[in-house]
């Protein structure tokens, strides 16, 4: 389920900018004129939609902030994609990672509660990323054995995952007043907010990260070898590369970064463990780190993007009686037009 | 235990299951053609909402379920129009068309919500009219469970036995020898992923209109997952995924008796059974897996320009 087209688009040079964002723009145009159609079936004017979505968002600095919030948690997913991909492997388990992270540092946040801000928050960074990592060691041990490909162990560990955080909150940590998420945690355990925003530290986190591992990937011998990995794994390990052992330490870094963002999310976002708290979150960076082609930067773009939308969704359930749901339609066909349109990095890395 | 509430629970193994067997064949027969479906949850969910609510407005689960099959079928020609004739990466593509599901069947199904329909009627077996009424009842099932394994059979005769299925196949393999023995592999790939549609589609509309009866949002609570699991526990064969089917019928029906014996294990663990029982199984089949894999699953198929 790896063949080498994929592994290509994944790290493809990008092609000259101008008729790039030509056909973005365009792409973007067809996605909307569709959603547009499906608000009017349902009644509700879609250009005044829109409108509400784009002053919401862009207009104000509140929406600018709510969407760089949706954005946070969007660009460690995409980096859980990013990093194994460097070395040819699929990572479609960030979901799973990234709810045993959020368990583990929830587990630190209930027990350390007393702990002052700057011992507890590092404790629970700490063993989210654990918790990520472990949830990751698994598949890549199975692959690095040669006994199941990671595509399947990571999907397949993705709904484990979601389970047995339901088991510990239904069964064990819930709060006196609700069974479907645990006691909002203590002020030492919140991740501190940026400039009186929702905006958290998290969002440092992310961007610091990218950073690292843009220049890591450009400017050192790790760099080069997981490139070599990725590219011709034959030739990689016929000059004595550790194929195997790069394989476990991608998988568990991706897993440690899909952990952090599970910390980042109940520590920051909400301050509670929630059933199903993730929201596709995981499955999202996939999508993300795909259409970024893998690199730092177009993560950024790409996640800042898709948060608009999603901020956007929000405010039709407000004003415009529309499920939340409903959103995600127009994310969805927003992917698909530009999935539908390939050439701008396969086609053209392969010439 | 009662006998009664052993026929109980077994009845309601079989009705969690029947739908989790028509997800199942709808995504083999596509990744017997070398299409990954990971939106099949998307495709199950779209499927549902419409084949409930055409069915609360048309007071007529049969229609329910045709429209659902459609349904199905045009979400997997949305996948098979991005993989097959744009060639996106069949993942990515397989994700997007997740949200889309999540996204439609909220808006298709946003009325329907609490609304009530006419379940599929269930049909009497002949020769049961000497049983008690309560004991009768329980054996009493609707159309879509008496068909499942024959549909399952059905479908490995069309894949075993007949010209198309050995296209389906061969496309799996080998798109390109498909291509030089003169037929189109593309358009079998579209084949291949209409008649999964329909299957998946049936899948979903046995969900909504016969097992809950209801509507709700993500109703299907990753049973898309658990059938994509069931066709790689199944090694791509249709008769081995009605026992896997089984298999998980039997699971659910054990977490239901240690229940109502008062054994206290969570549900949640016990779910996470289907799951962490293929990645067990494909490790212990190791390397010896691959080849029951259709070769090029997965993989774009460029075509020869």
């Amino acid at each position: 389920m790896s063949p080498p087209e994929q592994r290509g688009a994944m790290t493809s040079v990008r092609p000259s900018v101008a008729p790039v964002l030509l056909r973005y723009g365009a792409t973007a145009l067809v996605a909307f004129a569709l959603f547009g159609l499906i608000l009017a079936i349902s009644g509700k004017d879609p250009i005044a939609s829109y409108r509400d979505i784009l002053a919401s968002t862009l207009g104000s600095t509140y929406g600018l902030s709510e969407v760089i919030v949706t954005m946070t948690p969007l660009l460690l997913t995409a980096l859980a994609v990013a990093i194994p991909s460097r070395v040819g492997l699929i990572n479609v388990g960030g979901e799973g990672q990234l709810i045993m992270g959020a368990c583990l540092s929830t587990w630190a946040a209930l027990t350390f509660a007393g702990l002052p801000a700057w011992l507890l928050l590092p404790i629970m960074a700490l063993l989210g990323m654990i918790g990520g990592a472990a949830w990751a060691w698994i598949p890549g041990q199975l692959r690095a054995r040669g006994l199941v490909n990671e595509t399947i162990s990571t999907l397949l560990l993705n709904p484990v995952a979601a389970l047995i955080a339901s088991f510990l909150i239904f069964g064990y940590w819930h709060s006196p007043m609700d069974t479907n998420k645990t006691a909002v945690f203590s002020e030492s355990a919140r991740l501190p907010r940026l400039l009186d925003t929702r905006i958290d530290l998290g969002l440092i986190m992310g961007l610091a990260l990218l950073a690292l591992f843009w220049y890591i990937m450009r400017s050192t011998r790790w760099g080069l070898e997981m490139r070599a990995l990725g590219g011709n794994p034959v030739a990689a390990r016929l000059n004595g590369l550790p194929a195997r052992r790069y394989t476990i330490v991608a998988l568990c870094l991706g897993g440690a970064v899909a952990g952090l963002a599970g910390m980042a999310m109940v520590s920051g976002y909400y301050g509670a463990l929630l059933a199903n708290f993730s929201r596709g979150v995981g499955f999202l960076g996939f999508l993300v780190c795909w259409l970024a082609g893998g690199s730092a930067l177009g993560i950024v773009v790409t996640s800042f993007v898709v948060s608009i939308i999603l901020a956007g969704g929000n405010l039709l359930q407000l004003t415009r009686d529309v499920p939340y749901s409903t959103i995600n339609i127009l994310l969805a066909i927003t992917l698909f037009a530009v999935l539908a349109r390939p050439d701008f990095t396969r086609l053209r890395s392969a010439r | 235990m009662s006998d009664l509430a052993l026929l109980g629970i077994l009845s309601t193994a079989l009705f969690s299951g029947t739908s989790l067997l028509y997800a199942a064949l709808g995504e083999l027969v596509g990744q017997r053609a070398g299409i990954v479906n990971l939106g099949l949850e998307g495709v199950l969910l779209v499927s549902a909402a419409t084949g409930f609510s055409v069915t609360a407005l048309s007071g007529n689960p049969y229609l329910g379920i045709l429209a659902a099959a459609i349904a199905g079928a045009l979400m997997n020609t949305v996948h098979g129009y991005l993989v097959i004739s744009r060639k996106a990466n069949q993942l990515a593509s397989g994700l997007a068309l997740m949200f889309f599901g999540f996204g439609l069947s909220a808006w298709i199904g946003a009325d329907y919500v609490g609304a009530r329909i006419v379940g599929l009627p269930r049909l009497d077996l002949p020769g049961l009219a000497g049983l008690p009424e309560v004991y009768a009842s329980l054996v009493r099932f609707d159309i879509l469970i008496w068909l499942v394994v024959p549909v399952a059979i059905l479908v490995w005769w069309l894949l075993y036995r007949t010209r198309w299925g050995l296209g389906v196949r061969a496309v799996g393999e080998s798109p390109d020898t498909v291509y030089a023995s003169g037929r189109s592999a593309q358009s079998i790939r579209y084949q291949a992923l209409w008649l999964g549609g329909l299957l998946a589609g049936v899948g979903g509309a046995h969900l909504a209109i016969a097992y809950a009866m209801n509507w709700s949002e993500n109703m299907t609570a990753g049973r898309g997952f658990i059938a994509i699991a069931l066709v790689i526990f199944a090694k791509w064969d249709p008769l081995r995924a009605i026992a896997g089917a089984l298999l998980f019928s039997a699971a659910v029906a054990f977490q239901l008796l240690l229940q109502s014996s008062g054994f206290q294990v969570s549900p949640f663990l016990l779910s996470t059974m289907p799951y962490l029982l293929t990645l067990l199984v494909l490790a212990i089949w190791g390397g010896r897996r691959r080849a029951a894999a259709p070769a090029s699953l997965g993989r774009v198929y460029q075509g020869t320009e």
